[in-house]
């Protein structure tokens, strides 16, 4: 079911009766979340996006706009009567019932035509456990279930009465870093499975990237972008964005475009045309440093990270807005750096309690070891300092 | 090790020896005591000395009408204030749950008896109700505006003075039930209400399934409490009737108790504890009832 948003706004009152501006949580959403898609709501906490999602649901009245599930209008229609599933955050699960009866629970409210006997609820039932993969613990009460079979529950009893929209909010923040993984795939496969359109909230830009069709990013209530993940990652609209996705984050200067060449501090690190010249913000991707000898950006070298697959080359620059500016390279280069290793793989140093879990600190060295990179320029970004929308640019 | 471990144990009664001094010699032995004077026979308390060890005490207690008049009152008086008192303070606790504008004033309110000393409440009860040479009270008064005739509630038939016993009990006993149902009531998770709302649940049914359930055990707490108070009425039936209770047709178990003790046909403790012991047996085995049936019912 394709959803419609419609210049959707909720603002709710100040709860300070001296000030008499309401709080706008959502403001002004339009936009199309097409038929049997998985998207991501995405944005920091008090951004609005839980807000949309009981929007969606019903539970809360919009102050303005409109919603429609396909070509119905359902701005006015109470949650019952709009064909959803919610999944709350914290499940939700009738503590009293068992399973079998959290799951029953909606399709005993069913009245009139719709009324099912007995045993086609069973039947329901339990096509929808053996989609979450959760039959053999009908019979529990959810007290007696882990995290992430509580979450299966919850989605199970959100997708008996198949609903047209599932909604779930904030489905993974409850569970441990392990449980989460195999979770948000379980969403997915579910998703996959049942081909019904899903809508997503979290603060976790990895968890909407990993598994979304698309993505909504929010600030303040207002979209920022919409678009397919890898999209947005590559394409950031403005500054906010840039910095919201990706780990670890992107890494921002301050910069000036001068005769056609892009400044960072005192290195001119790209030729780059297309662009007045002015004062910007510049953010790289961490993967988007390559080592290079002779290369234009210079750094301080503060510390190496290393993960095994790639190492975190972590060095200063005057410029940086960051406290260390983070760069992804692969391990092979590890030899190659001045400095050697400096992280924390140096057991005795950690000892000293001079490791700061970050990086070793520079003071260990009596001189900066320098470092320098090339940038490559597909994943370096300019933003205006004033509206800090994005500058393109050409190479 | 072990020397260690017993010196643990004698420090661990040690801490606990002053609360169970103070338990023994004010609550053990005289429940001991209660117990042994009940089989006494012909106690005499001024000269302390008793003719035999038996029965008699409870086959005397149990054909007396007085007492067997107590009975009838006191369990008249359960199973109509208990249910009755837990009923509606469940209701007014939903309707000051649901209700924004003016809830708090409505909560002291309703609270307010509950401060209220129980003789004082028994005297206004008295004024609404009471039949003098002057008037005939507030409620006849009411009575007789719709066309009916007056009745004497405090020196009349039996079922009028039951009427107004059980009227001041529940009235007495609602406010701490409704103060608990409200706390309860508020403690249950909005998102449960969310759920069902998404699930069209049916206002009855969101109450019956979800609600209920919910706050059972306080409601199980109240019941058990509600059933033992009210088995131990007797400030309640003093205030509105007097002490002569007996007269009044109005006596309780624990009336019967004070008059075998102190009342004008009193001095005598043997018949009182027998009287007690039996209150002690049927309170007992109510909550028994009461802990059996909560185990189907209560979800904790």
């Amino acid at each position: 079911m394709e959803v419609v948003l419609q210049n959707l706004t909720k603002k709710f009152p100040s709860r300070d009766r001296k000030k008499r501006e309401d709080v706008v949580a959502v403001d002004n959403f339009t936009f199309t979340i097409p038929d049997g898609k998985l998207i991501g709501l995405l944005g920091p906490s008090g951004c609005g996006k839980s807000t949309t999602l009981n929007l969606i649901s019903g539970l809360i009245k919009p102050t303005g706009g409109r919603i429609f599930f396909g070509k119905d209008d359902v701005t006015d229609l109470p949650p019952e009567n709009r064909g959803i599933g919610l999944v709350f955050q914290n499940y939700a699960l009738y503590p009293h019932l068992t399973v079998k009866q959290n799951i029953l629970f909606p399709l005993e409210n069913l009245k009139g035509k719709d009324k099912l006997s007995k045993s086609e609820m069973l039947a329901k039932a339990y096509e929808a456990a053996k989609l979450v993969q959760i039959e053999e613990l009908m019979e529990r009460k959810p007290g007696e279930l882990s995290g992430g079979q509580q979450q299966r529950v919850a989605i199970a009893r959100a997708l008996v009465k198949m609903p047209r929209v599932l909604l779930l909010d904030e489905p993974l923040s409850n569970l441990d870093a392990r449980l989460r993984l195999q979770t948000r795939e379980e969403i997915r496969r579910i998703q996959r499975e049942t081909g019904i359109t899903t809508i997503f909230v979290t603060h976790d830009q990895e968890e909407a990237m990993s598994i979304s069709d698309m993505i909504v990013v929010m600030k303040d209530g207002v979209v920022q972008q919409i678009g397919k993940p890898q999209d947005v990652y590559d394409s950031p609209a403005n500054l906010f964005v840039a910095k919201f996705l990706g780990t670890p984050p992107i890494n921002l200067f301050e910069g000036q475009v001068k005769e056609n060449r892009l400044y960072i501090g005192e290195d001119a690190v790209l030729k780059i045309k297309g662009v007045e010249e002015q004062k910007v913000f510049v953010g790289v991707r961490p993967e988007g440093f390559r080592l290079q000898e002779d290369g234009p950006f210079c750094c301080e070298l503060s510390g190496i990270e290393v993960m095994g697959r790639d190492i975190s080359v972590v060095s200063r620059n005057k410029a940086s807005l960051n406290a260390s500016i983070r760069a992804i390279v692969g391990a092979e280069h590890l030899g190659k750096i001045g400095g050697g290793y400096v992280g924390d793989a140096d057991p005795d140093r950690s000892e000293e309690g001079v490791f700061t879990g970050e990086s070793a600190p520079v003071e260990e060295k009596a001189v900066a070891t320098p470092v320098r990179f090339a940038l490559n320029p597909g994943k370096v970004f300019l933003f205006n300092r004033e509206t800090e929308e994005r500058i393109h640019f050409e190479v | 090790m072990r020397k260690k471990l017993a010196e643990s144990g004698l420090k661990g009664w040690l801490y606990l020896l002053p609360a169970i001094l103070f338990l023994g010699v004010f609550m053990v032995y005289p429940l001991i005591d209660v117990f042994i004077y009940s089989f006494e026979e012909g106690y005499n308390s001024a000269s302390q000395t008793y003719f035999g060890v038996g029965w008699y005490n409870y086959s005397y207690v149990l054909h007396d009408p007085y007492f067997l008049q107590a009975v009838k009152n006191t369990f008249i008086l359960v199973i109509i204030t208990v249910p009755l008192s837990t009923g509606l303070a469940l209701l007014i606790s939903v309707g000051l749950s649901s209700i924004k504008p003016l809830r708090e004033l409505f909560q002291t309110i309703y609270f307010l008896p509950y401060v209220t000393n129980t003789l004082a409440v028994g005297l206004v009860f008295m004024i609404l109700f009471k039949k003098t040479a002057y008037t005939d009270g507030m409620i006849n008064l009411l009575i007789q505006l719709f066309g009916g005739s007056s009745v004497d509630f405090i020196d009349g038939p039996y079922w009028a003075k039951m009427f107004v016993l059980c009227l001041y009990t529940i009235w007495v006993v609602m406010p701490f039930k409704i103060l608990i149902l409200t706390s309860a009531l508020s403690s249950v998770n909005q998102v449960y209400y969310n759920a069902a709302k998404v699930d069209g649940t049916s206002k009855l049914r969101t109450f019956m399934r979800i609600t209920l359930p919910m706050i059972s055990p306080m409601i199980f707490y109240l019941v058990i409490t509600g059933f033992i108070g009210a088995f131990k009425a007797y400030s309640d039936a003093v205030a509105l009737f007097g002490t002569n209770l007996n007269a009044a047709e109005m006596n309780t178990i624990v009336g019967y108790v004070y008059d075998m003790l102190y009342g004008d046909s009193g001095g005598y403790p043997s018949y009182a504890s027998a009287a007690a012991i039996i209150l002690f047996s049927i309170v007992l085995t109510i909550t028994c009832i009461n802990l059996l049936i909560s185990k189907k019912n209560v979800h904790y």
